[in-house]
């Protein structure tokens, strides 16, 4: 008997509280914008941050008030982009697909090393610290700051320099911050040619430290015919409004320091 | 007079008897001299010489690029080289002005005319301070002139001559205290006649018998000066902790020594001071310890400033027969900053090369385990804060915390990875956090300077 009016007691107020929650839950309901839900849903949700919002919902909110572009989000690249800006009822703005580029070739095999680091495990310490296990003053240090930056797990140490997977980037450009050298850059995916060297120095001293370095030759410039390809301070840059791809500069390129990202 | 102390330190081997035992010989340089311009803390110094140009020993090469900032005279007569961006002994980069010796060691003029006593004012010990770009010799470079000139100059209590020479293996500031108190007693007796009611102490650990020794004798008659022996621990020489010793007031974040009544120099300084207002000399050599188990005569030099630290090696005698270098150090072993290259000029500030065997740090991280919090980091921290907490926050990225725990008081002194027992790079970490907190600063202020 007694279980039997103790199963009812609890039945009757699970009932009465279910009736009350259901009211109190329609009338201080908050008015969600229904086009926030609806971005929030297409977003990735990584919540990694890149697009200069704390995380996806707050990313979702800022489209829906038309504070931020339908394709501000670049881990999620055109499709998202194309099914946000449906929802938003705007026509799309195209968004160019971007990877991280890892601007050195200083492996193992290839920089100098005369110098042993040792000591925290982290890019910046060794910066700090002065030492640096490749005598290149600007090349890759192979500590993987960046590695641990990526959400994505896009970006890693092979043989002593970082390297970026270029189908898992997601171009959050959150190695671009973390890595200290600056030498991580977001390139147009589309562009098959890069510059895979940052040092400033002439011809003759990066000789010295490495044996792939550009050496300011000037021959890529020669080569283009689009005026895409200079050399400024001493390394040479690709200009990708202008670069049509054609791969005369990687061709003659003396140091074979232009790569062919994929061929 | 029983030793005095602070809470917390270290006791690290010393190794003093390496350099201590050789004479003191003056190395004169057979390459080329290097002057780095940022070698004091504050702004660069700006070049006043050209390409192509002589300059004579003592000359100006570069004068002051602000406030605190400091001068750099010429160490050797000779032809200016290049004024080109290179190496320094930190491992950074910055412009030097690279002078070829014509080994004349030509004076400039005026360089070495003697001042009497009596014509000697405040501002000419400022002045002659200031051209003779003098920053503080115990490793900081903090120019001197700015040092002397406090804005509360009344309420300087103490005036501490520095020659505790707390770290490991160096000897420099033992063997000037023997070869020239004189000198440095007249030059703290400078410092002393621009604040008038200041009393001098001379601060020497009680491991250097002949040093206290000589300087007692000396300071005998001095009414205004007392020699304080202070006990043989690491870090007594540290600033914060030589002030807390003296005075008893102690230092925090931001304060400089003369907010709590107590100017610091080191002997080296108050030698350099001497020389500079009595002789018109300005810095251009210091004493400088080449010491370490893989030099074959480790021993103390008086170094032209710029020689690069190759030649000053090959001074001391050059490697052990057999002996593989693992860790060059500028400093000693607790503070010194490893080095990747021996071919970098020593600068003002720097007073010893340590050349090892070993290397502690690749030793260490062979057996580096997890923090076990058995705080005995907190126990000897000098300035009582407690690393086990830092190190988590700066491993956390938590920097606010860090800085809430007071982790940028932490003067870098390594006693805390020193006593770690589970071999943890603390100090690294720290400094490391400074350097992010510091340029955050930065930048966040630069941001706010453009709104």
């Amino acid at each position: 008997m007694g279980i039997l009016v103790a199963t009812v007691c609890i039945a009757v107020i699970g009932l009465l509280v279910g009736i009350a929650l259901v009211n109190v839950g329609k009338k201080f309901a908050v008015e969600v914008n229904p086009k926030e839900a609806a971005v929030r849903e297409v977003l990735p949700g990584n919540n990694c941050g890149a697009c200069g919002h704390a995380g996806c919902d707050a990313m979702a909110a800022a489209i829906a008030r038309g504070e931020s572009p339908v394709n501000g989000c670049p881990v999620g690249g055109e499709p998202v982009a194309k099914q946000v800006a449906e929802i938003m009822g705007v026509e799309e703005v195209s968004s160019v697909k971007k990877v991280a580029y890892v601007r050195c070739y200083g492996t193992c095999g290839n920089a100098v090393s005369s110098v042993n680091y040792v000591g925290i495990k982290d890019c910046q310490a060794a910066v700090n610290s002065g030492l640096s296990n490749k005598d290149c003053a600007y090349g890759c240090l192979g500590l993987g700051t960046c590695v641990r930056a990526c959400p994505f797990d896009a970006i890693h140490i092979v043989d002593g320099v970082a390297r970026v997977d270029r189908k898992a980037c997601k171009a959050c450009g959150k190695c671009v911050i973390a890595c200290p050298k600056h030498i991580i850059e977001l390139l147009p995916d589309e562009n098959q040619f890069a510059v895979r060297c940052a040092n400033r120095d002439t011809g003759k001293n990066v000789k010295k430290v490495c044996s792939v370095g550009c050496i300011a030759c000037h021959i890529c410039e020669k080569q283009c015919e689009y005026d895409a390809v200079h050399v400024v301070n001493n390394i040479s840059h690709i200009d990708y409004d202008k670069c049509q791809n054609c791969g005369k500069c990687a061709a003659k390129c003396p140091v074979k320091i232009i790569e062919q990202r994929f061929a | 007079m029983s030793a005095t102390t602070f809470k917390g330190g270290v006791h690290p081997a010393e190794y003093k008897e390496l350099s201590l035992g050789s004479p003191v010989e003056a190395y004169l340089p057979k390459g080329d001299l290097v002057f780095p311009l940022n070698q004091h803390i504050g702004a660069p110094a700006k070049p006043v010489v050209a390409k192509g140009d002589h300059v004579l020993a003592g000359q100006l090469i570069a004068e002051a690029g602000g406030f605190v900032s400091a001068n750099i005279v010429s160490s050797v007569s000779g032809t200016v080289k290049a004024i080109e961006n290179r190496t320094t002994i930190s491992g950074g980069r910055a412009d030097c002005i690279v002078i070829e010796n014509d080994q004349k060691y030509e004076l400039a003029p005026g360089v070495g005319t003697r001042r009497k006593a009596e014509d000697i004012s405040d501002e000419i010990i400022i002045n002659a301070v200031k051209a003779a770009g003098i920053v503080g010799m115990g490793g900081a470079g903090f120019p001197t002139h700015v040092k002397l000139m406090p804005k509360n100059k009344n309420d300087i209590k103490f005036v501490i001559a520095n020659g505790c020479e707390c770290e490991p293996y160096i000897t420099c500031d033992d063997r000037l205290m023997q070869d020239h108190p004189r000198r440095i007693v007249d030059g703290l007796k400078l410092v002393l006649s621009l604040f008038d009611n200041a009393q001098g102490v001379v601060a020497i650990e009680d491991n250097k018998p002949q040093a206290i020794k000589t300087m007692q004798e000396i300071c005998a008659g001095e009414p205004r000066i007392s020699v304080q022996v202070v006990q043989t621990k690491y870090p007594e020489g540290g600033e914060r902790n030589l002030i807390s010793v003296i005075s008893g007031r102690d230092l925090h974040l931001g304060q400089l020594p003369a907010d709590v009544g107590s100017i610091v120099c080191n002997v080296a300084s108050l030698n350099a001071i001497y020389d500079a207002v009595y002789k018109s000399t300005p810095l251009m050599e210091r004493y400088f310890t080449i010491s370490g188990d893989a030099v074959k005569n480790p021993k103390t030099v008086i170094a032209k400033i710029g020689t690069s630290a190759s030649e000053l090696v090959e001074a001391a005698g050059g490697l052990k027969d057999g002996a593989t270098v693992k860790k060059v150090l500028c400093g000693g072993p607790m503070m010194g900053i490893a080095m990747g290259t021996l071919d970098v000029p020593i600068q003002k500030a720097n007073n010893a090369l340590t050349l090892m065997t070993t290397d502690p740090v690749e030793e260490a991280e062979k057996v580096q385990t997890a923090c076990i919090r058995c705080g005995r980091c907190a126990r000897v921290c000098p300035i009582h804060l407690v690393p086990q907490m830092m190190a988590r926050d700066a491993e956390n990225g938590d920097y606010e915390h860090y800085e809430k725990i007071y982790g940028l008081d932490c003067i870098s002194c390594g006693s805390c990875s020193y006593v770690c027992p589970s071999k943890r790079p603390l100090m690294q970490t720290f400094k490391q956090a400074k350097a992010v907190i510091m340029a955050r600063k930065k930048a966040e202020k630069a941001a706010a300077a453009a709104k």
